[in-house]
């Protein structure tokens, strides 16, 4: 262990490696020390590893009425009680972590290299292009986000994959404004003025030297969003708009929990307290992340 | 000499506000192309077929071919578009299949009640989280700070609607504390004249207070709702800015000189968040606006977001648009305008 820590630690590494590996333990030792993003980390961690081991920690899909179980109050064996049709609540959460993860995921798959490419590109060849990109950046930052996913969704159908789509198309801006600033700067530096003297491609340049720099600010601002991106997901299932019934989407268990309310509160409770919870985690972490990838921010 | 310098710095400044002003007209203008773009292109070009939505699939094809070109759908795109533009600005947003009658009469009954609320919600913010974000900062460290994080953290992650229906259970159905869902009770229903559309402002003109007390009683649970995560914002930002001011050496030469500390915070440093300010807050008003679509649907409040997502399930694509060019414009404009404002007051943007 003692040498594991010194090799890490160590004032001269030995490849570039262990230059990598060292930049990433001293991350985590300021990480570490800040007690609330811990937390925000330890909450996504026990959402991914909910996700994952959601077959051998449920009882059920989650799927399949049992009407002679309708509606039981929290206890053994359903810990979070059971919904109109029987079905088990703690179950539905858990199969509902995958969907949440699934939502994130395919909006920040989306989100995050349309950004990069438009801020970097803008940012990095400058002139007309960047003043081009970043108006076309400023209307779309200027939309209203939500009405927006509403008009679209009513476009393409209600839906999963239409509410991620809808959601995407509206929050990517951001992610460009950052990724130019990151990249005007860097544009100025040495490192990159020998890289064009050297020929390098402009492409090739923008792909492996400037694009990896802007990543980190890109992944601090994308975990700020997290939380948004659920919650306006949530909105849309709630609405009826997003995953539709049976799927344990927590929004949509929500709408259908809400006639239950006054007799069984614990049929929407427990949905809304997960989005909750899953929102916090990742505004934490994104918190923590900030202070510890851009001290600058600090306040 | 000097004088002259200074005479051509002065024009030199009064030189920049129209620019400035252009400027932002040119941003607005370009976001409002954009924005009616999206919404032509979810209306015009994202239905398979626009003619088939109207004439239905048993029309004879004389029919189809009139409605075909009735909706100009033989020209370039570009044409069509600026055909959509026209009737725009013309205030033509259609006419919705379910009420049968003009969007925009529509949205002009529905939106008065969405104003109201997200007004109220940003004044509740504002006068709640404004004075809470100084003493946090003021007070750095100590109760009110941890305050506004937990708040400010706890206004980020709910849920909204989630939220709306707990206090709803708690507040109304258990405690009985507030009026319940709608705008006011059936019982008063119509009885106010409609001046602005706004109860608050309508029955106070006529001076029917207990119509007056009922819409209060009605509106604090919803506007407080979605005044949360205003409150949150504005008291996070006014915290981060104020640290910003007070750090400044002009707080240290006033402290020295032994300004009484009130004096410090709110003459000097809270001068400057002021203007700060007006940005958030014009940010906030506006994603109220929007925001309230959620809210609405929790509350029964018969706003412009109830309407745009009712319209959404009988499929009523020009309801749903024109609410989406309303509330669009409107997000838009107060952005801009606060965006203004700012550049205006502040002299060192000037």
């Amino acid at each position: 262990m003692s040498a594991v820590r010194a090799w890490l630690l160590t004032d001269i590494p030995q490849s570039r490696g262990q230059a990598q590996c060292q930049r990433f333990f001293l991350a985590w030792l300021v990480f570490r020390k800040n007690g609330s993003a811990v937390a925000g980390l330890a909450i996504v961690a026990a959402l991914v590893a909910g996700a994952l081991l959601a077959p051998w920690i449920t009882g059920s899909a989650g799927v399949t009425p049992d009407l002679g179980d309708r509606l039981r109050a929290p206890g053994l064996p359903h810990w979070f009680g059971t919904d109109e049709l029987g079905r088990d609540i703690f179950d539905r959460v858990m199969w509902g972590s995958r969907i949440t993860l699934y939502i994130v995921g395919l909006v920040s798959v989306i989100v995050v290299p349309v950004g990069l490419a438009i801020g970097v590109v803008a940012g990095y060849v400058g002139g007309w292009v960047d003043s081009a990109l970043m108006r076309l950046t400023d209307v779309f930052l200027a939309f209203p986000r939500l009405i927006l996913a509403l008009a679209f969704v009513a476009a393409l159908g209600p839906g999963l994959e239409n509410a991620v789509l809808a959601i995407a198309l509206t929050s990517w801006s951001p992610y460009a404004r950052i990724a130019r600033a990151e990249a005007l700067t860097l544009r100025q530096s040495d490192f990159i003025l020998a890289a064009r003297s050297q020929g390098i491609p402009h492409l090739r340049i923008i792909v492996s030297h400037v694009a990896p720099m802007c990543i980190s600010s890109v992944v601090v601002r994308l975990t700020l969003d997290m939380a948004g991106i659920i919650l306006t997901a949530a909105g849309l299932g709630f609405l009826g708009l997003g995953a539709q019934p049976p799927t344990p989407e927590w929004g949509a268990m929500i709408a259908l929990g809400r006639e239950y309310l006054l007799d069984q509160w614990w049929v929407p409770a427990f949905p809304g307290l997960a989005i909750l919870v899953v929102s916090l985690g990742f505004n934490l972490l994104g918190d923590g992340l900030r202070d510890v990838l851009d001290p600058k921010s600090r306040d | 000499m000097i004088g002259s310098q200074l005479q051509q710095g002065r024009s030199s400044l009064l030189g920049h506000v129209p620019r400035r002003i252009a400027g932002t007209a040119l941003s607005l203008v370009l976001t409002f192309v954009g924005l009616t773009a999206v919404t032509f292109v979810i209306a015009r070009v994202m239905p398979a077929d626009p003619v088939l939505a109207i004439v239905g699939d048993r029309a004879h094809q004389d029919v189809y071919d009139a409605v075909y070109r009735e909706l100009g759908l033989d020209q370039p795109l570009l044409v069509q578009y600026l055909r959509y533009l026209g009737q725009l600005f013309a205030g033509d947003l259609g006419v919705s299949i379910m009420t049968a009658q003009p969007v925009l009469d529509d949205l002009l009954r529905f939106f008065p009640a969405t104003l109201e609320l997200a007004t109220v919600a940003t004044l509740l913010g504002v006068f709640a989280g404004v004075p809470l974000g100084v003493l946090a900062a003021v007070r750095q460290g100590r109760w009110a700070d941890h305050l506004v994080r937990v708040v400010g953290l706890f206004g980020y992650s709910v849920p909204v609607f989630w939220l709306g229906m707990l206090a709803l259970f708690v507040f109304y159905a258990k405690l009985g504390w507030v009026a319940g869902p709608g705008r006011i009770d059936i019982f008063y229903e119509g009885m106010v004249e409609p001046v602005t559309g706004l109860i608050l402002v309508d029955s106070a003109l006529a001076r029917e207070w207990d119509i007056f007390r009922n819409a209060i009683g009605h509106l604090v649970l919803p506007s407080a709702i979605l005044g949360i995560h205003s409150f949150a914002y504005l008291a996070r930002m006014t915290r981060h800015f104020m640290l910003e001011q007070l750090g400044q050496e002009y707080i240290l030469t006033a402290r020295v000189k032994g300004v009484p500390e009130r004096t410090v915070i709110w003459r000097h440093a809270f001068r400057n968040v002021l203007v700060q300010l007006i940005t958030i807050v014009g940010l906030t008003y506006a994603s109220l606006l929007e925001g309230s679509v959620l809210t609405e649907t929790v509350f029964a409040w018969p706003g412009i977001g109830q309407y745009i997502t009712s319209s959404l399930f009988n499929n009523d694509m020009n309801a749903v648009l024109g609410g989406t060019i309303v509330v669009g414009t409107c997000f838009v404009a107060i952005n801009m305008g606060s965006d203004l404002l700012y550049r205006l007051v502040d002299p060192r943007v000037r």
